[in-house]
């Protein structure tokens, strides 16, 4: 039926066409999408020739780069780029527009904790319409697995927070301690800072949400199952338990810095010493150069500590965004275009360039990816830590339909465990509890 | 309806100076509401609308999976047995019964002080004391947030300086007196004004009489200053009963400091903003909005009717 419409007619009904695909796909109609395929990257590219006034929401600055670049190669595109907010207040902003169906861009910046929120909510467009299905490869497993929901493609990944540890190399070298490669010696290591400076702690961590599920995925649990409206959350795994055990530890032995990330006191405490290492996001340099500029030449990056000494080498995502199209905007086509402008051609490198750590495979193994040298790292080439982090994501993960719930009552459940004698253990079997209480109450059926 | 239905029976003739007469009342009506009008457009469209659709939404259930359905009353009767609402509600309870007591009395003998005109340099003081109700909460917050770190703030410099091991003030323990003390600074200023301002309308005569009878500057005080301010006193009371259960911008902040011990249902204002903002559970936290809304009217109109009865 779709193939009966002419180019300019499927173009001005491409939120139908959008609703189309979804009713397909609900219906399992695979051998369809071929044809529709081929219909589609034309219409791309005629809707990218005819141009049009692109509204896009992101807080990301590197797109500024992009959106000129973007309209230099497609004069007759006009790109609007809109700060809407960062994380949740842009989600917020974008339900709401949403709901009153007036003013929802056609690009909104997700983050892939996210994204399956909107997929689920019919809120987005599937990217399958356009062949989005054909780059399976072209970005890392993490990202890529990440924007998958309900059967479909709900974004393109523009960024992505392969984990590993950054550490202050002086406070390291300065107490004779070795950099840590598994998390008992991480612990071991928080120990020994202990002793030799009683003021320093090897991380900080007042509990959060994030973190704790990244190294939760690092140890290959799988606390979360997805399938459209079943949905499954428990954190009696092997992955989850590993991650409360060492974790209780460190907590009980006072290790950790009750210091929040983000807060005045982190930024001083990465840059005097009180605060030793930090497992997060290869996004994290840039926000290092500006916050922290007393540890120029102090830090260096190793990789993210495993959970067995010897075995494969394991990491995790921590962060990161997609750019998706709602399903609301009259101009998915182009939007489209714009999307893989930006998170597949020329548009990655401008991003790379202003300092942004790509989900393309191909420009995390290029030579001169690899080979950029850190100052503020004295020289070193982290990106190959980074890179190879990304490749060693185990697949399989998901999130919550709901995480951005989920992850604002963390504190109110798991958090306990850090400031009272609540156990992490137990602090994450409440998590649960709430998570599916919500879940329930939103109409999923959940199973623990 | 009640001027015309006697002339329903009447024959059609005799409706006609009836009809004058109407018309020409309903012409003074109109008269009068082209005065009012303005007012009540304005009224209804940012204080009666916002309520009425609150109410609108509290009857309704919006679920991810599902989406909107009538649901009556149930909403009220969740809220209701829904004890992250009650422990809030109770918390601000709490925080009422001390921090507005103590922030009223130490307004009240600041004022007293003040107008005492044995003072050196009142309006520096009358000045400096009112100056932080000046400085948006926000920023108040900020401030007293970061004097409250234990690591790099200010508790953390006088235990460095003394040998202290002073406990955090943002502790599990400790938090909601902490917040007391930001807002208690905030506003003792606010509250102080409202007392002076009270007290400079008071009779020079009065305090004559009372010299020529011998009474003290405490005598003065309990039997002329202060029934005299009675009614500021009960307006500043009914604020601070409104602001405690309002309670809302020093926890959400300071929330970023201290995320396990300031929770997401903490006061019952931070509880409706969580609901919405990161459940999206807009008719639940209206819902939670609106009985907010009764019980802190019940409670203010309880002071004042005990305020304003003759007897203390």
């Amino acid at each position: 039926m779709i193939k009966t419409l002419t180019r300019r007619g499927l173009l001005q009904t491409s939120a139908v066409a959008a609703a189309l695909a979804l009713g397909l796909t609900a219906c399992g109609g695979g051998g369809n999408a071929a044809p529709q395929q081929t219909v589609n990257s034309d219409a791309v590219e005629a809707a990218l020739q005819k141009g049009g006034k692109l509204t896009v929401w992101a807080w990301d600055q590197s797109l500024k780069k992009v959106a000129e670049g973007f309209e230099a190669k497609y004069p007759n595109v006009d790109v609007n780029l809109v700060n809407a907010g960062t994380g949740n207040d842009q989600y917020t902003a974008l339900q709401n527009a949403i709901s009153a169906g007036s003013g929802v861009p056609d690009v909104a910046q997700i983050e892939y904790y996210a994204l399956p929120q909107f997929a689920l909510g019919k809120a987005l467009a599937d990217l399958g319409q356009f062949g989005a299905a054909d780059l399976d490869g072209t970005f890392t497993a993490g990202p890529w697995s990440s924007v998958q929901a309900q059967g479909g493609v709900y974004g393109l990944p523009m960024d992505s927070g392969p984990m590993a540890l950054f550490y202050n190399k002086q406070l390291f070298d300065k107490h004779g301690i070795a950099v840590p490669t598994t998390w008992d010696e991480f612990l071991e290591a928080g120990r020994a800072l202990k002793k030799a400076d009683p003021k320093a702690y090897i991380a900080n961590d007042t509990g959060d949400a994030g973190f704790t599920t990244s190294l939760i995925w690092q140890a290959g649990g799988k606390p979360y199952q997805v399938d459209g409206t079943n949905v499954g959350v428990n954190f009696s795994d092997d992955g989850s338990a590993k991650f409360a055990e060492t974790w209780q530890k460190l907590i009980d032995e006072d290790l950790l810095a009750p210091i929040s990330s983000w807060s005045d006191e982190w930024y001083k405490g990465l840059g005097n010493g009180t605060i030793a290492t930090l497992s997060t996001g290869a996004w994290m340099p840039g926000n290092l150069v500006s916050g922290v500029a007393d540890g120029a030449g102090k830090w260096r990056v190793a990789p993210l500590p495993q959970w067995e000494k010897g075995g494969a080498n394991s990491s995790a995502e921590n962060g990161g965004s997609s750019l998706a199209i709602p399903a609301a905007s009259s101009q998915a086509a182009l939007a489209y275009g714009f999307l893989k402008y930006s998170n597949v051609e020329e548009g990655v490198q401008a991003r790379i360039d202003g300092g942004a750590f790509p989900a393309t495979s191909k420009d995390l193994a290029s030579e001169k990816f690899q080979n950029t040298e850190f100052k503020y790292f004295g020289g070193q080439k982290a990106n190959q830590i980074f890179a190879e982090s990304a490749k060693n994501v185990p697949a399989g993960w998901s999130y919550l339909p709901f995480q951005v719930y989920a992850n604002s009552i963390f504190n109110d459940t798991a958090g306990q465990a850090y400031v009272s004698g609540t156990k992490l253990k137990d602090g994450l079997t409440a998590w649960q509890k709430a998570s599916v209480k919500y879940g329930t109450e939103q109409g999923f059926t959940v199973k623990e | 309806m009640t001027m015309t239905s006697p002339q329903v029976a009447a024959p059609a003739g005799a409706a006609a100076p009836a009809a004058r007469t109407s018309r020409r009342a309903s012409r003074r009506s109109w008269a009068g509401w082209w005065f009012i009008g303005p007012f009540m457009a304005v009224f209804a469209l940012v204080f009666l609308a916002p309520i009425a659709y609150s109410i609108y939404l509290s009857v309704f259930r919006n679920q991810l999976i599902g989406g909107t359905a009538f649901v009556g009353l149930d909403n009220y009767a969740r809220a209701l047995g829904d004890s992250q609402f009650w422990s809030a509600l109770g918390r601000v309870s709490l925080f009422l019964a001390v921090q507005v007591p103590v922030m009223l009395t130490i307004a009240l003998v600041v004022a007293l002080a003040l107008d005492s005109g044995r003072l050196y340099g009142k309006s520096f003081f009358r000045i400096s004391i009112f100056l932080p109700y000046a400085v948006p909460a926000v920023v108040a917050t900020l401030m007293w947030g970061f004097m409250y770190g234990t690591r790099f703030g200010l508790v953390g410099n006088i235990n460095q300086a003394f040998g202290l091991n002073l406990p955090s003030p943002l502790s599990s323990e400790l938090v909601l007196a902490s917040i007391g003390n930001i807002v208690t600074w905030e506003f003792i200023g606010y509250n102080m004004l409202i007392f002076y301002s009270a007290l400079t309308v008071i009779p020079k005569s009065l305090y004559e009489a009372a010299e020529i009878d011998g009474a003290g500057q405490l005598r003065v005080i309990a039997a002329i200053k202060l029934p005299a301010i009675r009614g500021a006193i009960v307006v500043a009371s009914i604020f601070s009963v409104i602001g405690s259960f309002q309670l809302f911008n020093e926890p959400s902040i300071l929330k970023s400091l201290s995320p396990n011990t300031i929770s997401t249902y903490f006061t019952p204002n931070l509880y409706a903003f969580s609901l919405s903002f990161s459940g999206q559970q807009y008719n639940y936290s209206a819902t939670v909005a609106i009985i907010m809304g009764l019980i802190t009217m019940a409670i203010a109109y309880a002071v004042q009717v005990r305020g304003m009865r003759k007897e203390l």
